[in-house]
């Protein structure tokens, strides 16, 4: 197999790759940029602990390849934090003891933004399904949803 | 194996008609890369088509939609006139997977995937959508339910691929519902799917009706005499009960371990009743 060259944006970096046709973006991620906050729970798309967001939309990053990168742009947890200080999600995360293990913390970060970037006042209805593709094997996904809760209510001014 | 990704639906065709022995067509991967990840899985050429013009678009023309190959099934939901004038195919394709899985997945992998339980797939037929397939040696249109033929296999010719799902734009009182049962909330396979769609005439009878099940056969299946149950009628008790019986005899299932023979056949019925109640609904009849 011969390797494909990939030019992509990763937070906000331009980023040149090259990669098999086989490779995963979650691989690619992982092994060849460095960037080890995506985990791979599952490889099959049913643990979300992989999430990015490409173009936009949250997405599994074991389900898209590393090819289909060129053009796009790309978040990972790693373009979360603004240099030291943290995201107002990652931030209440930690104030609610939101992770044990945190294996699936960085994929619950990505989807948790990406749904208060379409919706600032989600309900715990609509937290619990948005999340459903993200499995936590430690926390019993209650400290997850009112940290969620906490920090839209943060990003929309509510309790500064 | 050799990834493409071609610019034009020329360029697509000749690719997948090309001498490669095994080639794939990659929308949203959902299925595709679960299987990649499988040892026995063997591909010469995978084919993007997501960078072909128009393949992300959904476009309302006068007498329909256009829903390109490569659309996710999340921005169906985002389309306002698209939800308003079919509510049930949006549901539909709004329960395949996660938030995630919703960002990529489109209603035609779902379709070319042809599993006898893609979500999808009812609503659509039900809807009498019809798609686009592109061709080495051209353009053709063909009912939506010709396409899946059993599990795993379509009636696509070497170096076809859909293009676009075309959904009618009909008169007024029309609705449309698809329901499923899975064991959880979320994240599941439908054990059975139904999807109905009614046309109301100015006194709110039904004047035609199309039912489609899922997972109850090798592949999606149309059923004629439940659609003949509601013809004429308001929809009143004694023919939603005929309904429920058609549905239950269309219903050919087979018994595993996500559901016996017998709890197919009902669910099929009680599904039907209730998705038709919804599209009775939204169609405007009281
Ligand atoms: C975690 C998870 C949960 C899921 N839940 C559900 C669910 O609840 N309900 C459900 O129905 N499905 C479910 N699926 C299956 C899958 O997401 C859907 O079938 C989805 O619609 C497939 O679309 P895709 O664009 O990702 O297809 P792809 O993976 O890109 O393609 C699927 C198949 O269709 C072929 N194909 C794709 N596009 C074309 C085209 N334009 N022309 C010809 N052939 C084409 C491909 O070659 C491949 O064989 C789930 C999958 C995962 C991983
Ligand atoms: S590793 Fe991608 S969903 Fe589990
Ligand atoms: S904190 Fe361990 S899996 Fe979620």
């Amino acid at each position: 197999m011969s390797s494909i060259a990939v030019s992509t944006t990763i937070n906000d970096d331009d980023v040149e790759f090259l990669c098999q046709p086989d490779e995963t973006l979650l691989d690619v991620l992982r092994n060849r940029l460095g960037l080890m906050g995506a985990k791979e729970g599952c490889g099959t798309g049913d643990c979300g602990a992989c999430s990015a967001i490409v173009d936009g939309r949250v997405v599994c990053s074991c389900l898209v390849l590393g090819a289909e990168a060129q053009g796009r742009t790309i978040e990972t947890i790693e373009g979360m934090a603004n240099g030291s200080e943290l995201h107002p999600l990652q931030r209440k995360f930690i104030e609610h003891a939101a992770l044990q293990c945190g294996i699936c913390t960085p994929g619950f970060l990505m989807a948790a933004k990406a749904l208060l970037e379409v919706n600032p006042d989600p309900t715990e209805t609509e937290i619990r399904f948005w999340l459903a593709g993200n499995l936590c094997r430690c926390t019993g996904y209650d400290k997850i949803v009112r940290a969620v809760q906490d920090a839209a209510a943060e990003m929309r001014g509510e309790n500064a | 194996m050799r990834y493409e990704r071609p610019q034009t639906i020329q360029d697509a065709t000749a690719l997948l008609a090309g001498a490669e022995a095994k080639s794939y067509v990659l929308a949203g991967g959902t299925d595709l890369l679960v299987r990649m990840q499988s040892d026995d899985f063997e591909a010469d050429l995978i084919v993007d088509i997501k960078a072909i013009a128009g393949m992300d678009q959904i476009t309302e023309v006068e007498d329909g939609f256009v829903i390109g190959a490569g659309v996710p099934c999340a921005a169906l939901a985002e389309n306002a006139a698209l939800v308003a004038a079919w509510p049930g195919v949006v549901e539909a394709a709004n329960l395949i997977g996660s938030t995630q899985i919703q960002g990529r997945c489109t209603v035609v992998g779902n379709l070319c995937n042809a599993s006898p339980a893609a979500d999808s797939v009812p609503a659509l037929v039900a809807s009498n959508a019809r798609v686009r397939i592109a061709g080495p040696s051209g353009q053709r249109e063909v009912d939506i339910l010709d396409v899946p033929v059993s599990p795993g296999k379509t009636s696509l010719k070497k170096g076809e691929f859909i293009e676009a799902v075309v959904l009618p734009k009909g008169a007024a009182h029309l609705g449309d519902a698809y329901l499923r049962f899975i064991p959880r909330t979320e994240m599941d396979i439908a054990v059975v799917g139904v999807g109905v769609h009614l046309a109301l005439d100015d006194a709110g009878a039904i004047s035609s009706a199309r039912v489609a099940l899922g997972a109850v056969g090798p592949k999606v299946v149309l059923s004629q005499e439940a659609a003949d149950t509601l013809v004429g009628t308001k929809l009143e008790d004694a023919a939603l009960e005929a309904l429920a019986t058609a549905c239950s005899d269309a219903s050919n299932p087979i018994d595993d371990k996500r559901g016996t023979v017998a709890f197919r056949k009902q669910v099929a019925g009680v599904l039907a009743r209730r998705a038709a109640q919804t599209a009775y609904t939204r169609a405007g009849g009281k």
